[in-house]
């Protein structure tokens, strides 16, 4: 495996990644992945099923520490920092904003929702609070909907309201990184259209991580893109690259192209 | 173009017959419930009156009231409660949301489960060693309630366990991901959504608890005390043991009375046992997710 397009020294590293190997107890579900993720990009990460992008992401998000069974080798730097040397991984996770495959509206209301994560971070003044929930609920384009019902709850909302909510939530935190796993799979195709565009002006602040199954929105999105297939990383680069440049690895082109997947 | 073949005739005919089937077997479990409550009521409701309820026997227990009967049972469950709830949600939540997956957890899940099957006589005898003798509480409402406490735990813990699990794993990860600790999970969204149900296993508890007889009639109780108790350390009547004295142990008894104290015990426990439904039906109405 081989690094395409320009090199990691022009830009600041958001994340490094060296040498990274998880493994649970069934087997390795991700082999000695090295890659840096760079501020302010969308860092794409594309795969068939079983490749070890979900692993990937919660090895970021230290969820190890919820899981006995798995197993986490190599070095992860966050700012320059070694996640596993960090003693208040609280402190790093609301640095870091996750959006699940499936929406999890909490059964709170869609005000509380959206409030958890800077109330859990010792905010509790209300009018801020307000001012939170509005900025994020804006940002995550749901606030038009949803403003009028507040205090109804979360979870009942549609199955794409609730991702844009949880979506609005990860923004709560105010967070360096957003992670996304495959966040369309239960997203109607306009919603998914709004929240790409959401994507697309995030990327001014801060950096993202977007893991998904669909290749054309890794084109769409990402402007470099890693291919992860059966736990290894096959091909980094900019993301055009895998389309139509230079590549180090036959079955990344096919995976785009659709021959296998 | 729809005419039954004799696969399908015969296919509607098992069909028939396993509904006959499965029905009168509801219906044979039904008629003894129904037997009972209808006995009790025609043959205890005549006894049944204000002064049956509020005031203390009289002439050997013949005549009178239950009331000691019936306020010491309130106090026995309700003592028991202030002991078992607490103990048996705190050991619920640290298995259900902080213990790991190993042998030490299982052991003490199959402990449980174990304690449950203890016959309700070897918990009184123990109840009798520990708290009566070793404890030195004597025989007292606190030792009695102590012994039903002992119990009725692996009950609440399990019932409490079971609400606690019914919460989605997502929710959980959702707030482990944006950095809440463990406990910020449980307080906010583990908790206040399992409550509920919590409350619902242990209203379910006490009234298992108030026809106890076995376990309080070596630690408290007693056939009959002239006065009411006075605090936690008295002996105390109690309605199932009255049940029992008045059923078998006193002479020319009327025979409307034991039907009446078993029909307020027996209404106790239905209230309790509807306050319950009552709950997990509005319940359901708030469901959340």
């Amino acid at each position: 495996m081989k690094q395409h397009g320009p090199s990691a020294g022009d830009a600041t590293v958001k994340l490094g990644v060296e040498n990274l190997s998880i493994r649970y107890e069934t087997g390795p579900a991700l082999e000695n992945v090295s890659l840096d993720i760079r501020e302010h990009e969308i860092f794409g990460i594309i795969g068939p099923a079983n490749a070890g992008k979900t692993s990937f992401l919660k090895a970021i998000n230290r969820m190890d520490m919820f899981n006995p069974e798995m197993k986490i080798d190599g070095k992860i730097t966050f700012n320059g920092i070694d996640i596993s040397k960090v003693r208040n991984v609280y402190g790093l996770r609301r640095r870091i904003g996750v959006v699940f495959p499936l929406p999890v509206g909490l059964p709170l209301s869609v005000y509380d929702n959206v409030a958890l994560a800077p109330r859990l971070a010792g905010q509790n003044n209300r009018a801020e609070l307000d001012v939170i929930v509005e900025r994020c609920l804006t940002r995550a384009a749901l606030w038009d909907e949803v403003k009028d019902r507040l205090s109804s709850l979360g979870s009942l909302l549609s199955g794409g309201q609730q991702q844009r909510l949880t979506i609005a939530r990860a923004l709560s935190q105010d967070p360096e990184l957003l992670m996304l796993d495959e966040f369309s799979i239960a997203v109607d195709p306009v919603t998914t259209m709004r929240i790409e565009d959401v994507l697309k002006e995030l990327k001014n602040e801060i950096t993202i991580i977007l893991v998904t199954n669909l290749v054309q929105q890794a084109r769409r999105l990402a402007d470099r893109t890693a291919f992860f297939l059966d736990g290894k990383c096959l091909d980094v680069g900019v993301t055009e690259d895998l389309f139509t440049g230079e590549i180090s690895d036959q079955r990344t082109r096919d995976y785009v192209e659709g021959r296998f997947g | 173009m729809f005419e039954a073949s004799p696969i399908n005739r015969k296919n509607l005919s098992r069909q028939k017959l396993f509904r006959f089937i499965f029905g009168a077997m509801t219906a044979s479990l039904i008629l003894p419930v129904v037997l009972i409550l209808g006995t009790l009521i025609f043959k205890g409701a005549p006894v049944i009156s204000f002064d049956f309820l509020f005031t203390n026997p009289t002439k050997g227990m013949t005549a009178g009231g239950i009331f000691p009967a019936l306020l010491g049972t309130i106090l026995l469950v309700m003592v028991a409660l202030v002991a078992s709830v607490p103990l048996g949600v705190a050991a619920a939540i640290y298995l259900s949301e902080y213990a790991p997956d190993n042998w030490f957890t299982r052991t003490i899940n199959l402990a449980i489960i174990n304690l449950a099957g203890v016959p309700s006589i070897v918990h009184a005898l123990f109840g009798l060693g520990a708290f009566v003798l070793f404890f030195r509480f004597g025989t007292s409402i606190l030792a009695a309630s102590l012994t039903l406490a002992i119990m009725t735990l692996p009950v609440v813990i399990v019932s409490t366990r079971e609400s606690l699990q019914s919460v989605p794993l997502a929710f959980r990860e959702a707030c482990w991901n944006m950095g809440a600790t463990r406990w910020q999970t449980i307080r906010r969204i583990v908790l206040p959504n399992a409550v509920t149900g919590i409350l619902t296993g242990v209203i379910l508890e006490v009234s298992r608890t108030a026809g106890e007889t076995a376990p309080i009639m070596f630690t408290g109780a007693v056939f009959f005390l002239p006065f009411l108790p006075q605090g936690v350390f008295d002996q105390t009547m109690a309605l199932s043991l009255h049940l029992f004295v008045v059923s078998t142990q006193v002479p020319d008894m009327p025979e409307a009375v034991p039907y009446g104290v078993a029909l307020v015990l027996i209404g106790m426990v239905l209230l309790m046992n509807s306050a319950s439904i009552a709950l997990r039906m509005y319940l359901r109405g708030k469901k959340k997710w």
